[in-house]
């Protein structure tokens, strides 16, 4: 996808400037500059000459390019591959995988529901935290906050989404759940437990929701605000009638990204949520859980035989969790491109 | 509502004085001791060089300048005996009566309907029969019935330009305000859809008090009653700098104003010897 883009907007660019350069009228308009300026330009000969740099630098990004969609297309092969073996070693058959409730690969079961369970648990709590906040923030910064205090918060948004999130699992263990301990009963709450991971990976995706949010608001042209003032409007009547509906495509894109982070967060509910997948499906965020994400880091930490169907699974679990977040940037860009130019 | 009628209802000779409005954006005096009567269901039109601060006399009238962050008004915008700026008064209640219409046609991204069932809903109106009724008046009051009455689902974007900017008229007459300014309604319209909206401001004159700023001539003439000329006064500053600030040079009917103007200055711009 870069590297066609890349290449074939260089192209015509590229394309222009020799044409140009080969041609009359260019040339005309440089006199008329010079004898307005002065100072005598560079003139030579009107024939082509090798750029060997404009070149290099073409082929270079060509193939950064390249790269980035060749270790992706590997990436599938692999996972395809596996998954392949995986479920044609008649061992597990893709309706046991799917709806399976079991996940012991000891015994032989390879269902994936706990594990997706524990992974739309921890998420749906992540979102929970993550939405209202982050569109309240989105909004507050956009329609609320003056000029220059958006623009000392706008950055701090940006540097706490880079943290990285096995400081958010340190903090999740080590503080949350304690506090949850304290505030639910220490009978009622799991020393790994799938809301703290939650509430905390909800903190995590906060700034990106409210910085994309924000973005989406403040996109809203401010004649649209001005038309409903002038109809009396109060200023909430104006942020929830007219500036958020105009914005929803984008705010659904953040919401999407959003789903898609939880999702794939790992090292927090690595941490967190508990290791070991649940026996019983159990929606109670209070109990421990392993996601999908977590089960792979756990598994592939330890020593694991290569071709064995454990090692297999692994894949086959990375495969199912790459289609779903593939799923969402899917429903992401039709959202977008289903509800962009509602305003010009 | 009952409120606003009543107020109709008190006669003064004027709708809107203005009476030594100073604004400020900021520090930056932008327009300097304006003082001008607005009459009764008559349109009064501004005029004047770009930048000379019409618009920002117009939206000191129904007090969208509070809006703009660091934006200031003093002096007095008396509306029915009551002065706009006063520190008892509601600014969302004065848009209600004094309402809008901008340069740029902005209908919001929803249907027709929508569009201008959205003040009546503000004001509570929740009935579907009479916001049925209020749509097709308001519309039909703006001249675009005819055209839309088929797909009021329709987006209001989806409309021509002259349609959107009738559309925002229709908006507006639904709140049934009894001011209407306008900025430069017509500026992004060809002359078929300008006649539309000038026929449209002779029909609603009927009703309505209507203050049109306009950098059309012909347009002041043919429209008009009053015509206010505004223009730019400037100061030098050090470093070949200046500091300019909008004034009113003159202020009467039409046909004075375009015929036998006071001042040389009016005479030259209306002559369009201005820069
Ligand atoms: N939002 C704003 N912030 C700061 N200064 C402003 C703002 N709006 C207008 N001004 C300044 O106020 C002065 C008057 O502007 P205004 O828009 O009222 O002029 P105008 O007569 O309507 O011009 P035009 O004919 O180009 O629309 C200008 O100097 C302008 O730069
Ligand atoms: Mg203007």
């Amino acid at each position: 996808m870069v590297a066609h883009e890349s290449s074939s907007q260089k192209e015509p660019i590229f394309m222009a400037t020799t044409l140009g350069a080969g041609q009359e009228q260019p040339a005309a308009q440089n006199i008329g500059i010079t004898t307005a300026r002065g100072p005598e330009p560079r003139r030579g000969s009107l024939q082509k000459r090798p750029r060997p740099v404009d070149g290099l630098v073409r082929i270079l990004l060509f193939f950064c390019g390249i790269l980035s969609i060749f270790t992706t297309i590997a990436l599938i092969i692999v996972l395809l591959s596996e998954s392949i073996a995986f479920f044609t070693s008649g061992l597990v058959t893709l309706p046991e995988f799917i709806f399976g409730t079991r996940w012991q690969p000891v015994a032989g079961e390879f269902g994936i529901l706990p594990l997706l369970n524990a992974t739309i648990v921890t998420s749906f709590w992540a979102m929970v935290v993550a939405l209202p906040l982050g569109i309240g923030g989105a909004i507050y910064l956009s329609e609320y906050a003056k000029g220059s205090t958006r623009d000392k918060l706008k950055p701090i948004l940006e540097i706490l989404a880079g943290i990285p999130t096995v400081t958010y699992g340190f903090f999740a263990l080590t503080f949350m759940t304690p506090v949850l301990r304290v505030i639910l009963g220490e009978n009622n709450v799991s020393i790994y437990n799938m809301l703290s991971a939650g509430l905390v990976m909800g903190i995590m995706i906060l700034p990106t929701i409210a910085s994309m949010s924000e973005d989406a608001l403040r996109a809203v042209p401010n004649s649209l605000r001005e038309a409903s003032y002038g109809l009396g409007a109060t200023k909430f009547e104006t942020i929830s009638k007219v500036v958020v509906p105009a914005a929803l495509s984008g705010l659904i894109a953040s919401f999407i990204v959003g789903i898609a982070r939880a999702v794939g967060e790992t090292m927090i509910v690595a941490l967190a949520a508990g290791a070991g997948p649940v026996a019983n499906l159990t929606v109670n965020p209070l109990g421990s859980g392993e996601t999908v994400t977590g089960h792979i880091a756990r598994i592939s930490g330890g020593d694991l035989s290569y071709a064995s169907i454990d090692y297999q699974s692994l894949f086959a679990l990375g495969l199912a969790l790459f289609v779903f977040t593939l799923a969402l940037n899917f429903i992401s860009q039709w959202v977008t491109r289903r509800f962009r130019e509602v305003y010009q | 509502m009952s409120a606003a009628k009543a107020a109709r209802q008190t006669t003064g000779a004027y709708a809107i004085e203005l009476h030594n409005v100073n604004v400020f954006y900021g520090e930056k005096l932008a327009v300097k001791d304006v003082s001008l009567n607005i009459q009764r269901q008559k349109i009064t039109a501004f005029i004047g060089p770009s930048g000379c601060g019409k618009s920002t006399v117009l939206r000191s009238i129904n007090r969208m300048n509070d809006l703009i962050g660091g934006a200031r008004v003093t002096g007095e915008v008396v509306y029915n005996g009551e002065n706009l700026y006063a520190s008892n008064i509601d600014a969302v209640e004065v848009r209600r009566r004094i309402g809008m219409v901008f340069q740029k046609a902005n209908p919001f991204p929803k249907s027709i309907y929508d569009n201008v069932a959205y003040g009546p809903r503000l004001l509570g109106v929740r009935g579907k029969k009479q916001l049925d009724e209020i749509v097709e008046r308001s519309l039909k009051g703006s001249f675009l019935w005819d055209e839309v009455k088929n797909d009021l689902k329709k987006s209001g974007l989806a409309l021509s330009g002259g349609q959107q900017q009738r559309l925002c008229i229709a908006r507006t007459i639904a709140i049934e305000p009894d001011t209407i300014l306008m900025d430069e309604p017509c500026s992004a319209l060809d002359p078929i859809a300008t006649q539309a909206i000038e026929e449209l401001m002779r029909e609603l004159v009927k009703k309505y008090t209507i203050v049109i700023v306009t950098h059309n001539m012909q347009q002041a003439q043919r429209v008009a009653d009053m015509t206010a000329f505004f223009s730019i006064r400037k100061e030098a500053l050090e470093g070949g700098k200046d500091r300019r600030w909008g004034v009113l040079v003159e202020y009467a009917h039409t046909p004075q104003i375009f015929e036998s103007p006071q001042f040389e200055e009016t005479e030259r711009y209306i002559g369009g010897e201005f820069g």
